[in-house]
């Protein structure tokens, strides 16, 4: 006890590191939320309407109705459009066929044509999507007024996140990384300290049981991660927005198991490495930048190249932000988590089971 | 008798190595030390770097597993009872090995509660060390705004504030200057006058004068060990320092 004790000193004693600790969730969950927005807002776009009648010019309007579409430019002819991309002016072009109405009416058959730029392939897939909901929206309404005949229209409908709200897909992820980053990180370079320190040799000659040493390490970081979940859920839920839909008892229960892998991990990492510099890079570059990068979080892991998969299939974060999204988001129960739930706990058992026998065999 | 009970050494030998040994791979660390320390003797451990000094005084603490050999600390046996062996013994580290970030008091309760010391005792305890020290007004001071010499006094302290029946000093008086290690000197007199054994590794040659008895490693053996004053009159050195530069002559490892 008295050790644990010490362990919250160090950390209380250390005010960098407190702030870092406390504000971090905060901090990444702004930027995320705010400056790495991937929602896309007030595009602006050009349209060449060589029929300009009635429906056409509906449609324009619609698209500027929300807050999405700005119309920038209107062209003269199709080939201009390439220039408007080339000066930067617009993202996304929107060409009309030749008597539009006319064919909408008649033939049933009319053209539009989305030109978007795809140097920024997330830029434009997104606008494109705001802008095929918004005109098929449209369309449907056409059909409805029964002014125009009877169409099949592909239909896009997102579930879940219908608004496509980006706080719902990072709010998970943020959740994965603040998690790793304080259990694995602070408690790999805790340990390290006491290693460079020499504190640790000290400890280790004392009659404490070196798994005492590690255990009391843990407890506090794990208490902190517990502070700043429920920073973070708070923050989402009342700020953001971002509903808990799901059982709340099963999005502890979950994090509590992902808590314990995280902390093994940092566990493993201070077997290997002597010094806080090697295990401050290798929590960043080993865990950090996976996650971020391949963990789902920011980009899909179904678009990822097989191999990548697999390297994302090894990440616990990439199980945790999956069950998070299940939970949180599509709102689902126990039974739809029990693959990620299982998967966690087997990486606990097996993380714990090496790094206590690397600890073990490191003190012969 | 069992394998476990303490092994009949005779009463006021504290320290038994036999044909002690490391090796690791190839390179023999420790190569077959014998010797045995006395209770309340100031004992110390001399050799160049990478003698293997270290390494020994390792073996003996339950830091590192001899590779053959016997050893007996405080009547337990090395390789068998290490647990048994880790309540009796302090241990202060070539590093000094106090929390920084925590109060000097803090410190003394950690180490203290650690090594079992009653809750109750620990503060009229710390109260009297600090008396003792003229650290009184530094109780709630931090540890890293204390001068090395004070620290390394503190640690020493800390190290014996259990009351071990030997504490194992691993270069303790690093860095500092002849004056502070005379006064480091005196605590050490002071706990071997109250029969704790001392143990005490070093490369300062003034330190090795003020030991009872050293023992001089050279590439992994003890080839000298006797009373300061013997091995000058054995090596007809005028002091310590001769008689060492004249065994690390035939070294053949190198620092």
């Amino acid at each position: 006890m008295a050790f644990v004790r010490k362990e919250f000193h160090h950390i209380f004693r250390d005010k960098t590191s407190m702030l870092i600790l406390l504000v971090m969730p905060i901090l990444m969950l702004v930027l995320f939320g705010y400056a790495l927005n991937t929602e896309v807002k007030n595009s602006k776009i050009a349209v060449y309407d060589p029929s300009r009648d009635e429906v056409t010019r509906a449609m324009v309007e619609k698209l500027q109705i929300n807050n999405y579409f700005i119309l920038k430019k209107v062209l003269n002819s199709a080939s201009e459009a390439e220039k408007a991309f080339q000066s930067g002016e617009v993202s996304m072009v929107i060409v009309f066929s030749d008597h539009f109405y006319e064919n909408l009416m008649h033939g049933g058959y009319a053209q539009i044509q989305l030109l978007a730029d795809g140097s920024d392939p997330n830029t434009a897939s997104i606008i494109t999507t705001y802008a095929t909901t918004i005109l098929s929206g449209y369309q449907m309404e056409l059909m409805k007024t029964g002014k125009i005949p009877y169409l099949i229209t592909p239909e896009i409908k997102l579930l879940y996140n219908p608004s496509m709200v980006a706080a719902y897909n990072f709010v998970p992820g943020v959740m994965g990384m603040i998690l790793l980053l304080i259990c694995a990180m602070m408690t790999s370079v805790s340990i390290t300290r006491e290693k460079e320190r020499g504190t640790m040799e000290v400890l280790l000659v004392s009659p404490m049981k070196p798994l005492y040493v590690i255990l009391s390490k843990a407890v506090p970081y794990f208490f902190l991660s517990l502070v700043n979940l429920a920073t973070i859920l708070l923050i989402a839920n009342f700020i953001m927005h971002v509903p808990i839909a799901g059982s709340l008892f099963w999005l502890l229960v979950i994090s509590l198991v992902y808590i314990f892998v995280c902390l093994t991990l940092g566990l493993l990492i201070s077997t290997i490495v002597d010094t806080q510099m090697a295990a401050l890079i290798i929590s960043a570059i080993g865990l950090m930048m996976p996650v971020m990068l391949m963990s789902g979080m920011m980009f899909p892991i179904e678009n990822m190249p097989v191999y990548i998969r697999w390297i994302s299939d090894i990440i616990p974060a990439r199980w945790y932000i999956e069950a998070i999204r299940k939970i949180m988001i599509m709102g689902l129960g126990f039974s739809a988590i029990i693959q990620e739930l299982s998967i966690l706990v087997g990486m606990g058992i097996v993380l714990i089971v090496i790094s206590l026998r690397k600890f073990k065999i490191r003190l012969e | 008798m069992s394998k476990h009970d303490p092994i009949r050494m005779p009463d006021d030998t504290v320290i038994l190595a036999k044909d002690l040994t490391k090796e690791y791979g190839d390179f023999t660390a420790v190569d077959h030390i014998s010797f045995e320390v006395k209770k309340g003797e100031i004992f110390g451990f001399l050799g160049a770097n990478g003698a293997g000094k270290t390494t020994a005084m390792r073996m003996l603490c339950g830091l590192s597993k001899s590779t053959s050999g016997q050893a007996w600390v405080a009547g337990y046996d090395i390789n068998q009872q290490s647990e048994q062996i880790k309540k009796r013994i302090g241990y202060m580290s070539q590093k000094f090995a106090l929390y920084e970030d925590l109060q000097v008091w803090e410190n003394i309760r950690l180490y203290a509660g650690i090594y079992g010391v009653p809750e109750r005792e620990i503060a009229p305890k710390t109260d009297e060390l600090l008396h003792r020290l003229g650290f009184e007004n530094e109780k709630y001071a931090l540890v890293k705004s204390l001068p090395l010499g004070w620290k390394q006094k503190l640690s020493f302290s800390v190290a014996i504030f259990h009351e071990p029946s030997i504490v194992f000093l691993d270069e303790p008086t690093g860095g500092v200057d002849p004056a502070t290690r005379r006064q480091f000197w005196e605590l050490i007199y002071q706990a071997a006058d109250r029969g704790i054994t001392i143990f005490v590794t070093t490369h300062y040659m003034d330190e090795a004068e003020y030991c009872d008895r050293v023992s001089i490693m050279v590439d992994g053996r003890i080839d000298a060990l006797d009373s300061p004053g013997n091995l000058k009159k054995a090596y007809s050195a005028k002091n310590m320092d001769e008689v060492f530069h004249q065994l690390a002559r035939g070294a053949r490892r190198k620092g």
